[in-house]
């Protein structure tokens, strides 16, 4: 570290890099696939009929359903169907479920309940992403620092590569450690405005958690900071007078006129039945780029008037609130979010070429010998456990979604176990094999599992491509469709891995031309 | 200088142990008194200022990581960092300690 700053920083890259970026990979793989989270979740329900969108109708069938079923709760909540998910799902405190609270998935058209198989779908991605299956809060909080750590990254990254501009056309491909960080650079340079708003942004969404001394030294406690800003939501008492709940579709209405855009993703009932009710309409905001938390509209539910509406913007809520929704991309169209995917991808990529380049180069020291030292080793088998590992453990979850039996107990835990049991699985593999035959088998079967989903879904549906496609059905046909891309892109890596490493030329003598040459190899360590 | 890591002496490995801990723990009060000395004295309103404090404060914390790796000794690294986070807490007790009494 004393041989200058950007040696410094190129030091403090490469090694915060190594350490978070096994996590970073998973974090990233999995976020990137929450983008499309109702999609998964749409694939891995197939019972779920896809029917003709009529809010007003699913609100009424909805309130149906909670009236014959939950009358007594103390709340409902509702989520109607729209684009992306075509089922209703509806929800009370009380009942059989799992922590007093009973979830059920009815037809949009009918409101009768459709029995579905138990999983956690897109779900599990999404909490895996910034939970890590980790007991609250510490998921949470390994994940936030791990979101620090890849704009430490980012930033010593830029610091390092000076020669940003210049070098962003250059690419050799066939050069072995020098196409890799070429890749490497122009991966990271093409979405560098992604990968420095989704990592701060990060920061930002969980600031309250991880940064609460400004909240305590101004508030009492946190639940003050929470009521000022987003608004109080104090528990509705009961009454014990019993006045009939307003019909949804009305007040569904009323919300219309006041914004026709409105697109009500959640509905919460708290009381229902009573005088007190209250009926609160949560918007999707994809009107606009920065997300008001709290934002909403709320009647009282005995007599349809507007209780409560969102409350005044502030320009810091904004600007939070503006992080939160570029992170969460909830007001992209369908074209920004295959953006958003990609974007992810990269991110992913750029995490993945780092690892593979810290163990190349280290590699060739030892090319000679035949023989690595343990840490090389145990960073080889965390790379291919990782990458191709993880890879095969998201295969593994929707194989296990589409073999397990429908009425298995538990059957969404088991889906997760599948998924942690084969990334497990890779892991000893991974310890087994030499480094480049393990890289080659798990991306030969990651290529073989992946491209057969369609297949897989198609045999034990009947909702494959023929059907999907021709039904315009394209969250099952795109999740399809997908699923053989990626397949084709393993069998290309698989390929490549499985075949004798090309050696690397030998390199020419420079002439003179390249006497700035050995600077680089400082800053690519 | 990772390549020869087998033969780095002890002082340079405590040496830069030191320098984690500066980053991952002086980096981050440095950070928390930033946000709150923000969080007292914008002109905002008290959910404003808190909002902005918090924001701002991870690129302090950003701004030690690289200062702890950056300096020329681990004890620059923790000078560099306690220093200011001791002058920030100072004002942000008297705020404090002002505000309530």
């Amino acid at each position: 570290m004393k041989e200058g700053f950007r040696q410094a920083m190129a030091w403090l890259h490469t090694w915060a890099g190594l350490i978070f970026g096994w996590l970073l990979f998973a974090i990233f793989l999995t976020g990137t696939m929450s983008y499309f989270k109702p999609e998964i979740t749409r694939w891995s329900q197939p019972e779920v009929p896809v029917r003709a969108l009529d809010l007003p109708l699913a609100l009424s069938k909805a309130q149906d359903y909670l009236q014959r079923n939950a009358a007594d709760a103390p709340s409902w909540f509702i989520e109607p169907p729209n684009e992306r998910t075509p089922g209703i799902t509806v929800g009370w405190r009380g009942g059989d479920g799992p922590r007093g609270f009973t979830r059920k998935t009815l037809d949009a058209e009918t409101g009768e309940e459709i029995v579905t198989r138990q999983t956690r779908g897109g779900d599990f991605f999404y909490r895996f992403h910034f939970q890590l299956e980790m007991p609250y809060p510490w998921g949470r909080w390994l994940a936030t620092f791990a979101a620090l750590m890849m704009l430490v990254g980012l930033v010593t990254g830029i610091i390092t590569h000076k020669k940003i501009f210049k070098e962003f056309f250059t690419f050799r491909p066939g050069k072995g450690q020098r196409s890799w960080l070429d890749g490497h650079n122009a991966i990271g340079v093409l979405a560098l405005p992604f990968h420095l708003m989704i990592s701060y942004s990060s920061l930002v969404i969980f600031m309250y958690m991880v940064m609460p001394a400004p909240i305590l030294a101004s508030y009492d406690n946190e639940q003050g900071y929470f009521n000022e800003v987003f608004g109080g939501r104090d528990s509705v008492k009961a009454s014990g007078e019993k006045v009939a709940l307003q019909p949804l579709p009305e007040l569904y209405r009323q919300v219309l006129a006041q914004a026709p855009d409105a697109r009500i993703i959640w509905l919460d009932v708290q009381r229902p039945g009573d005088r007190n009710a209250q009926v609160l309409f949560i918007p999707d905001g994809h009107e606009r780029v920065a997300v008001q938390r709290g934002a909403g509209w709320r009647f009282n539910g005995a007599d349809g008037s507007l209780a409560w509406s969102a409350r005044p913007e502030t320009l810091a809520g904004t600007i939070s609130g503006g992080f939160y929704g570029l992170h969460m991309a909830s007001f992209a169209g369908p074209l920004l979010r295959w953006l958003y995917f990609f974007f992810g991808l990269a991110g992913t990529a750029v995490i993945g070429t780092g690892l593979v380049m810290w163990l190349g180069k280290r590699q060739l020291k030892h090319a000679k010998s035949g023989t690595q030292p343990f840490e090389l080793r145990l960073v080889e088998v965390l790379n291919i456990a990782s990458m191709s590992g993880l890879i095969l453990g998201v295969a593994g979850f929707f194989w296990a979604n589409r073999l397990l039996p429908v009425a298995l107990e538990g059957r969404a835990q088991w889906e997760v176990n599948a998924f942690f049991a084969v990334w497990l699985a890779s892991l000893v593999h991974a310890v087994l094999r030499p480094g480049r035959r393990a890289w080659g088998e798990q991306l030969a079967l990651a290529a073989l599992s992946w491209a057969a989903l369609p297949l897989l879904n198609a045999l034990t549906t009947g909702q494959g491509l023929n059907r999907s496609i021709a039904a315009g059905d394209w969250a099952m046909a795109g999740f399809d469709l997908t699923a053989l891309g990626c397949g084709l892109l393993f069998a290309w890596t698989a390929s490549k891995m499985l075949r004798q490493p090309v050696q690397a030329p030998k390199r020419a003598p420079k002439p003179a031309k390249a006497a700035p040459q050995p600077t680089r190899e400082a800053e690519a360590s | 200088m990772k390549s020869k890591a087998a033969g780095l002496p002890l002082s340079y490995r405590l040496a830069v142990t030191s320098r984690c801990l500066a980053a991952l723990l002086g980096g981050y009060v440095l950070a928390a008194m930033v946000g709150v000395l923000l969080s007292q004295w914008l002109p905002l309103s008290r959910a404003e200022a808190v909002q902005i404090g918090m924001m701002s404060s991870f690129l302090f914390y950003l701004g030690a990581f690289i200062w702890a790796f950056a300096t020329h000794s681990a004890w620059r690294a923790w000078l560099g960092i306690l220093l200011p986070s001791l002058a920030l807490a100072a004002i942000n007790g008297l705020t404090y300690w002002m505000s309530k009494a």
